[in-house]
């Protein structure tokens, strides 16, 4: 397949790599030869038989895939009686979603002959996945990460040093994964020569959208697969968290044609959309450009990117994945507030009815799957990606739910 | 008024343009004014000033710290603006250097217009490409302002065609791969960028990123119609013990680079 082919398998991007007016290339001209270059190379993997195979043996053999969907009978009850469907992302090798685009991405550095790549990272999932794909490949790794996110995620920073990368924190503005972002950019206009940016979700310029999603859409493409195989139909609606929106995208994609299907994207809505400490892009946001892309983000009326704040460190992020904004303002997918609280009350109900603790960006999901279950009713079912696991945030919980006593 | 005025009169003295960089509302409204003030007595020919983002990833420590501060000042687009007019005041054409996104969200026609009734010569754009600024073009051929894109030491010689044939004023060659501050050593595929570029365009080209004292900016002089300097002024300001040294550090630095675009 040409790049064009790669582009025309799907309505959107455009050949410049536009989601309607979204998406593009606002990149400083240093980037320019670089992203060129991806894009040539990732249309020509995409049509190379080795290249493929040994992304889909890594996927089968190494991150565990096809994951699971996995019917929550006990929490079904709590979401108006609907069929819940989670799409098991959780149990991938480094417990989320990231692996997914890494890989592919960890195989694109080697292809172009780069011996390093960097990452950002909130919450620590695509830091992790990043450091796990440069040991397995050989490929020297560092990875960004706002001071705040290494507070809050220290589990996922040790785990990325043991996997032999360099973590930097990162100081400056909110000290959360916008900043990270900066930091990844700063280094990789100044290295891009043997560099590769692996940037974790369906944002940037282009072709990261398109790349990232290529990446990640084995989610969606086999969640149909499996609830046809269960239920002998459609989904009613697919749920599923947005931050930078890449678990959101993978799991869509393969459902956007299936008109049918109503898809549900759930931002972090913090302390709540109406006190301004939240991270609800598409929500509350509105049009510019951030970090090379054009998309709703938080911003004031001059322009400056507002802060964002969520309890969820991978959904702490001003701006959403271009696609989103399309798809948000084509009609075709809902996008709907979460707060930390209801986030956190789906976060207990899952661990107390399943037995599994998810991820604190993936209990927004469930918390959204809880609404819409209640207004499609008991004759709906509903698949939910369950992005990621949450031992990552044990600490954050426990806090949250008092479980820290004075002195341990 | 085109910037390309300035660079003209120093080409007829045989010698390249000082080009001075400096955020507004650094280190606070006034000072960022008197300091511009005092870059242009110290001999700047062209001034550049900073729109304040909160999101600088092209820029280094230091410009990340001086432009911190000013939004932390409250520095808002109508500052930039007086400063701007403040600046151009002087006589000396006065550029914006700004990220896209405080342009596209004030409205790039409204920018432009405001841009130009408070003197300005025109924009630097870093992280705007031509493909991506179309309505920048427009605004600023309807509005008569010039428009610096970059060129870089990575861009093919088709990519540096296209982006000299929509500059006007200047063309700013990126001396090196990486973000803004002060370096020890010129790179030294900043001659051949030059050269490459000037294939393509008879605009004049300057040469920023890294230059900080005024050996430096004679090396450069050799090869580039234009010497940028930003970080080392902010570093002078951020260094200084009081204001007023500040000041009259930031008139030495001009005065040092300016007889160095002069050796």
């Amino acid at each position: 397949m040409t790049i064009d082919a790669v582009r025309s398998a799907s309505a959107v991007p455009d050949e410049s790599g536009h989601f309607g007016l979204f998406g593009g290339r606002f990149a400083p001209e240093a980037l320019m030869a670089a992203l060129d270059h991806l894009a040539k190379e990732f249309a020509a993997a995409q049509q190379a038989p080795e290249f493929l195979a040994e992304l889909d043996d890594l996927f089968t053999n190494y991150a565990g895939r096809p994951s699971l969907l996995t019917e929550a009978k006990r929490f079904s009850a709590h979401a108006g009686g609907a069929r819940v469907l989670l799409k098991r992302e959780d149990l991938n090798h480094t417990g989320s979603h990231k692996v997914n685009n890494v890989l592919g991405q960890a195989l694109l550095t080697k292809r172009m002959g780069k011996t390093r790549i960097i990452a950002e990272t909130g919450a620590g999932q695509h830091g992790v996945a990043t450091a796990t794909a440069a040991a397995l490949l050989d490929l020297e790794c560092t990875v960004y990460m706002g001071e705040v996110d290494i507070e809050r995620q220290a589990l996922n920073v040790a785990r990325m040093r043991m996997l032999g990368a360099e973590v930097i924190p990162v100081r400056t503005g909110s000290r959360t994964l916008k900043d990270a972002c900066n930091e990844a950019f700063r280094d990789w206009v100044a290295s891009v020569d043997h560099t590769h940016y692996c940037i974790g979700t369906v944002m940037g310029p282009d072709p990261f959208p398109m790349m990232v999603r290529q990446f990640q859409r084995v989610i969606g493409v086999e969640a149909r697969e499996q609830v046809l195989a269960l239920t002998g139909k459609l989904p009613d609606a697919v749920v599923a968290c947005v931050g930078g929106g890449s678990n959101a995208i993978g799991i869509f994609h393969a459902f956007i044609p299936d008109e049918g299907v109503r898809l549900y994207g759930f931002e972090a809505a913090g302390d709540g959309v109406e006190t301004g400490r939240h991270a609800a892009t598409i929500t509350a946001g509105s049009v510019g450009v951030i970090h090379g892309m054009r998309t709703y983000l938080l911003q004031d009326d001059e322009g400056q990117t507002i802060e964002s704040h969520s309890i969820s460190a991978g959904l702490d992020y001003p701006g959403v994945g271009p696609e989103h904004s399309w798809l948000h303002d084509t009609g075709r997918a809902d996008y709907r507030p979460i707060t930390d609280a209801e986030a956190m009350d789906a976060f207990a109900l899952l661990c107390r009815t399943e037995g599994i603790i998810p991820a604190i960006e993936s209990a927004h999901a469930l918390a959204g799957a809880l609404k819409v279950g209640r207004e499609l009713g008991p004759e709906a079912t509903l698949v939910v990606c369950l992005s990621g696991r949450g031992d990552k945030d044990m600490h954050t919980a426990a806090e949250y739910f008092g479980f820290m006593e004075a002195g341990q | 008024m085109s910037v390309q005025r300035a660079y003209d009169r120093a080409k007829a003295e045989n010698r390249a343009a000082l080009v001075g960089y400096l955020p507004a509302g650094f280190p606070s409204y006034e000072g960022a004014v008197k300091a511009a003030k005092a870059m242009v007595e110290g001999g700047c020919d062209v001034i550049e000033i900073g729109l304040p983002y909160t999101d600088p990833l092209m820029d280094g420590p230091t410009i990340q710290d001086a432009v911190h501060q000013a939004l932390t000042g409250g520095i808002r687009l109508a500052d930039v603006f007086r400063t701007v007019e403040a600046v151009a005041a002087t006589g000396v054409p006065t550029l914006v250097m700004t990220y896209y996104n405080p342009v596209d969200r004030y409205g790039v026609d409204r920018f432009a217009r405001d841009l130009l009734s408070a003197g300005g010569a025109g924009l630097i754009t870093p992280d705007l490409t031509p493909e991506e600024g179309g309505e920048w073009l427009a605004a600023a051929d309807a509005y008569d302002l010039d428009k610096v894109f970059l060129v870089a030491l990575s861009s093919t010689d088709e990519r540096i065609e296209k982006i000299t044939n929509v500059c006007r004023g200047f063309v700013y060659a990126a001396s090196l791969m990486g973000v803004t501050g002060a370096r020890t050593v010129v790179d030294t595929g900043a001659a051949h960028l030059v050269e490459r570029t000037r294939k393509f365009t008879s605009l004049p080209v300057g040469l920023g990123l890294g230059v900080g004292n005024g050996a430096q900016a004679a090396e450069v002089a050799q090869f580039a119609d234009g010497v940028i300097v930003g970080s080392a002024f902010i570093r002078r300001l951020l260094d200084a013990p009081s204001e007023a040294e500040g000041l009259t550090a930031v008139r030495e630095l001009a005065a040092e680079l300016a007889e160095g675009v002069r050796r």
